[in-house]
């Protein structure tokens, strides 16, 4: 037992109203790259936060170098020697990288307690330097972008002398280049004896990265197996608990005549010539890496921002969108990725959201409580939101209701074209489950709809085609059931369809 | 503790009840419902700006520039009646100057995507320096005795202020339109994540364009029912109202950081400034003091929810 730097027994740990880890174990060697995977909501987050002594267990023991320990807060963990990297660090953006390196742990000089800079500015060159970053430490962090700034975090762990790391979805926000560089990086200190926890949706990932892997489900330990025991449809069948079809339960729907059409849709920087047409009862999904410009794409569609040069053109005429309140009462909505900011107002009740998008159709522009409530609850019956009531604060809603509000939102506008951003981000599996439903349904009913995403089996299984972009523009087209994942990364790091086949 | 006992606006009851108490003991003159009723013209000017200001207060927002542009409208209104122009035409233009100057806050917050905060910071010093270019360190004086019935007067032979009426009017439109209006709606939700009523199609900017205009306007009318008031203008008038104003938002429950409050949370708080100020200036307290108590006052209330709170845990956690 005692070739385990840290061991979880047992671990249990409650919410009110919700068991967020239940018996759950997790061992960690050192110099070994652990993979944690499990969908949202499955307890991932609750564990790192137990280990990192932001929570504490409710019931179970954690095993230091075989020495139980309890951490009072964060400060205890990291004084143990455990550091974690988030996927969006915070970091102190006006201060320089050495005081972000240092921050909590200056270096002092031995009799005055005053700030060794020089000392500190050193130490940190040393450290970038062992992460090959050729950054001046005095540099304002301000100007590093997100794969730097989490390079810093991790020279911080290291100026910490931490044994145990903890990555959270490391990669999310990274190019495939910087990727690599940190995979060079974690393989690097995996080599020095540092164990390491990694956490990542990006199955793949996990495949090249770890030696083990851990898989947890709603909160219950399923299992812990050698990387090169298991293939990732035994890890996928872990952690959703079911085979991908049912998952997806898309259902075939012949698309009617043409209802939306974008010709040479361009904004300088972020997305260039962009065509494509849309059916009604068409789901048409966008598949793409962060950064291609979908979300742009999407926002300058929708009016949010503008674009310089095309046409958009719904039932055969030219629109001239300048503001969402145009796009709306033209009948184009757009569910924007980022739910708590863009979506809803959370400290507002699900009949205000709702409502919020059709005010003004509201008769004198009076606030009619009758006829908000019961269009609220229709939404609510219809969507099958789990609430105590339409006066419930949306801010208290699971994320899957919190997404379905959003949802009956627009399904309140009537709308014609729905435009779904990244739809089931941050959801658990039975609300994605729900969520792919209600696409259906609105696909059933005539609704052209563009679906963006992430996850690739997502788009593969929704969608009837699928567009790939790649840096502002389109790569490629695929046909429902013609397409592998393979055939859409491939696109979307940009390398052309000959190539792909020929290697 | 019940719902009832947890909303501000009990609180703000309670401490105006206790006041009037206080008060009636310590002076036979403060429950006299004539002097109650006079008390008010020393705040309804005030009383009136607060309305607007509480709903650009919810929305996330401020507008300090309401006491200078009180002071540059009135004094464009002075120099036109100085050269000649009948009083009402010079109300009028008093009016449309403050209304400009409030579109002209708007306009600027909105095109420039800039804080309101530091838009009207701006023009508080620049509406206040164009009153003190108008006039210089004169004072305009001279209006005629028939102008002051409109500030000084008392609404059709009641002992009822006529500046009193006019905030009752304007308060209870306020209150329907905050409450009972989708406009309303918008305010508040505004205050509470302005990017998802922009993704909602909510004309946002629209909206706040337009209650800064009428923050304008509401000031220029202030204005106007000071001058009456006093009979004369001067460019230092209203100096520090704004603060007043907030100061009476705040008290009223507003949240500064916007999202929350009610228009019958301001009305309270205005009076219960507006009394306790009264009560002390028949107790002889000076002016300087008095400020002090206000300033206490308003710590008091805010910190009472958050003394209650505690209290009720440790209630609850011994029980």
């Amino acid at each position: 037992m005692g070739n385990y730097i840290l061991e979880l027994h047992n671990l249990t740990k409650r919410f009110p109203g919700v068991t967020a880890l239940d018996q759950v174990q997790f061992q960690l060697k050192p110099g070994e790259i652990h993979a944690l995977v499990g969908e949202n909501g499955a307890g991932k987050s609750t564990l790192i936060k137990i280990i990192t002594g932001v929570y504490q267990p409710d019931q179970g023991q954690i095993l230091l170098n075989g020495e139980p320990v309890s951490f009072a807060g964060p400060i205890n963990a990291q004084q143990a020697g455990i550091a974690a990297i988030y996927q969006d660090p915070t970091t102190f953006v006006e201060l320089s990288i050495a005081e972000n390196v240092f921050m909590g742990h200056p270096i002092l000089h031995p009799k005055s307690k005053r700030i060794n800079w020089q000392a500190m500015h050193n130490t940190t060159k040393k450290l970038l330097q062992e992460l090959e970053l050729d950054i001046d430490p005095d540099t304002p962090m301000k100007f590093l972008n997100v794969a730097e700034r989490q390079l810093i975090e991790i020279a911080k762990a290291l100026s910490l002398h931490s044994k145990i790391l903890i990555m959270d979805e490391p990669t999310s926000a990274l190019t495939i280049q910087e990727t690599k560089r940190l995979f060079d990086i974690i393989n690097r200190l995996r080599a020095s004896g540092v164990a390491i926890v990694f956490i990542s949706h990006r199955l793949d990932e996990v495949f090249e990265l770890a030696d083990r892997v851990t898989v947890l489900r709603d909160g219950k330990y399923i299992g812990t197996h050698n990387i090169n025991e298991v293939t990732v449809d035994k890890v996928i069948q872990m952690m959703v608990g079911r085979p991908m079809h049912e998952m997806y339960p898309k259902t075939t729907i012949e698309p009617g005549p043409e209802l939306f059409r974008v010709e040479n849709l361009t904004r300088h920087g972020d997305f260039f010539n962009i065509s494509f047409s849309l059916r009604r009862g068409e789901i048409l999904g966008i598949a793409g890496l962060v950064g291609a410009g979908r979300t742009e794409l999407a926002e300058a569609i929708f009016g949010i921002t503008r674009f310089n040069q095309g046409t958009i053109w719904l039932d055969q005429k030219e629109l001239k969108v300048r503001s969402p309140h145009d796009a709306l009462s033209a009948g184009i909505a757009y569910l924007p990725e980022d739910r708590q900011r863009c979506g809803l107002v959370l400290p507002m009740n699900i009949a205000s959201n709702v409502t919020l998008s059709i005010l003004e159709t509201f008769k004198y522009r009076l606030l009619n409580k009758p006829q908000e409530c019961l269009i609220a609850q229709q939404f609510v019956d219809k969507l099958d939101i789990r609430t105590s009531g339409i006066m419930q604060l949306v801010r208290n809603l699971s994320g899957g209701n919190q997404q379905k509000v959003v949802l009956a939102k627009w399904m309140a506008t009537k709308p014609r074209v729905l435009i779904l951003d990244e739809p089931t981000k941050g959801i658990d599996v039975q609300a994605k489950t729900a969520v792919y439903g209600l696409i259906n349904n609105l696909a059933a009913e005539g609704l052209g709809i563009i679906l963006i995403s992430s996850e690739l089996p997502e788009v593969i299984c929704m969608s009837d085609r699928i567009l790939v972009m790649h840096e502002g523009e389109i790569a490629a087209e695929f046909e429902r059931g013609q397409v592998t994942q393979e055939q859409i990364l491939q696109a979307a790091i940009g390398r052309r369809q000959l190539e792909a086949d020929v290697s | 503790m019940s719902r009832l006992v947890r909303r501000w606006e009990f609180i703000l009851v309670v401490l105006l009840v206790a006041v009037f108490i206080i008060m009636s003991r310590l002076s036979p003159w403060f429950l006299d419902v004539r002097n109650l009723f006079d008390a008010t013209l020393h705040f309804t000017e005030k009383a009136i700006i607060a309305l607007c200001m509480t709903m650009i207060v919810i929305t996330g927002n401020v507008d300090l520039s309401v006491a200078s542009n009180m002071a540059m409208s009135a004094a464009v209104m002075g120099v036109a009646f100085r050269s000649g122009m009948s009083i009402g035409a010079a109300a009028g233009l008093c009016l449309l100057v403050g209304t400009l100057g409030g579109l002209f806050n708007g306009i600027v917050i909105t095109r420039f995507k800039l804080p309101a905060m530091v838009v009207t910071l701006a023009s508080f010093s620049l509406f206040r320096g164009i009153a003190y270019v108008l006039l210089g360190n004169q004072a305009v004086t001279g209006y005629p005795y028939q102008f002051s019935d409109l500030g000084q007067g008392y609404f059709a032979g009641t002992i009822i202020p006529n500046q009193l009426v006019f905030f009752a009017v304007l308060a209870v439109i306020f209150g329907f339109i905050l409450h009972k209006t989708t406009f309303g709606r918008y305010i508040y939700a505004i205050g509470n994540n302005e990017d998802a009523c922009r993704y909602s199609g909510v004309p946002v900017d629209r909206i706040k364009l337009i209650l800064f205009t009428v923050s304008g306007l509401i000031s220029s009318f202030a204005a106007v029912l000071l001058t009456s008031r006093i009979l004369s203008t001067r460019p230092n008038i209203a100096q520090g109202f704004e603060l007043e104003v907030i100061t009476a938002v705040v008290l009223g429950g507003v949240s500064i950081s916007g999202g929350s409050g009610t228009m019958i949370g301001v009305v309270l708080s205005l009076f219960l400034i507006g009394f306790t100020r009264f009560g002390m200036s028949l107790l002889n307290v000076p002016a300087q003091v008095m400020t002090v108590l206000i300033g206490c006052l308003l710590i008091f209330a805010i910190l009472l929810p958050k003394l209650l709170d505690k209290f009720a845990q440790k209630s609850s956690r011994s029980a």
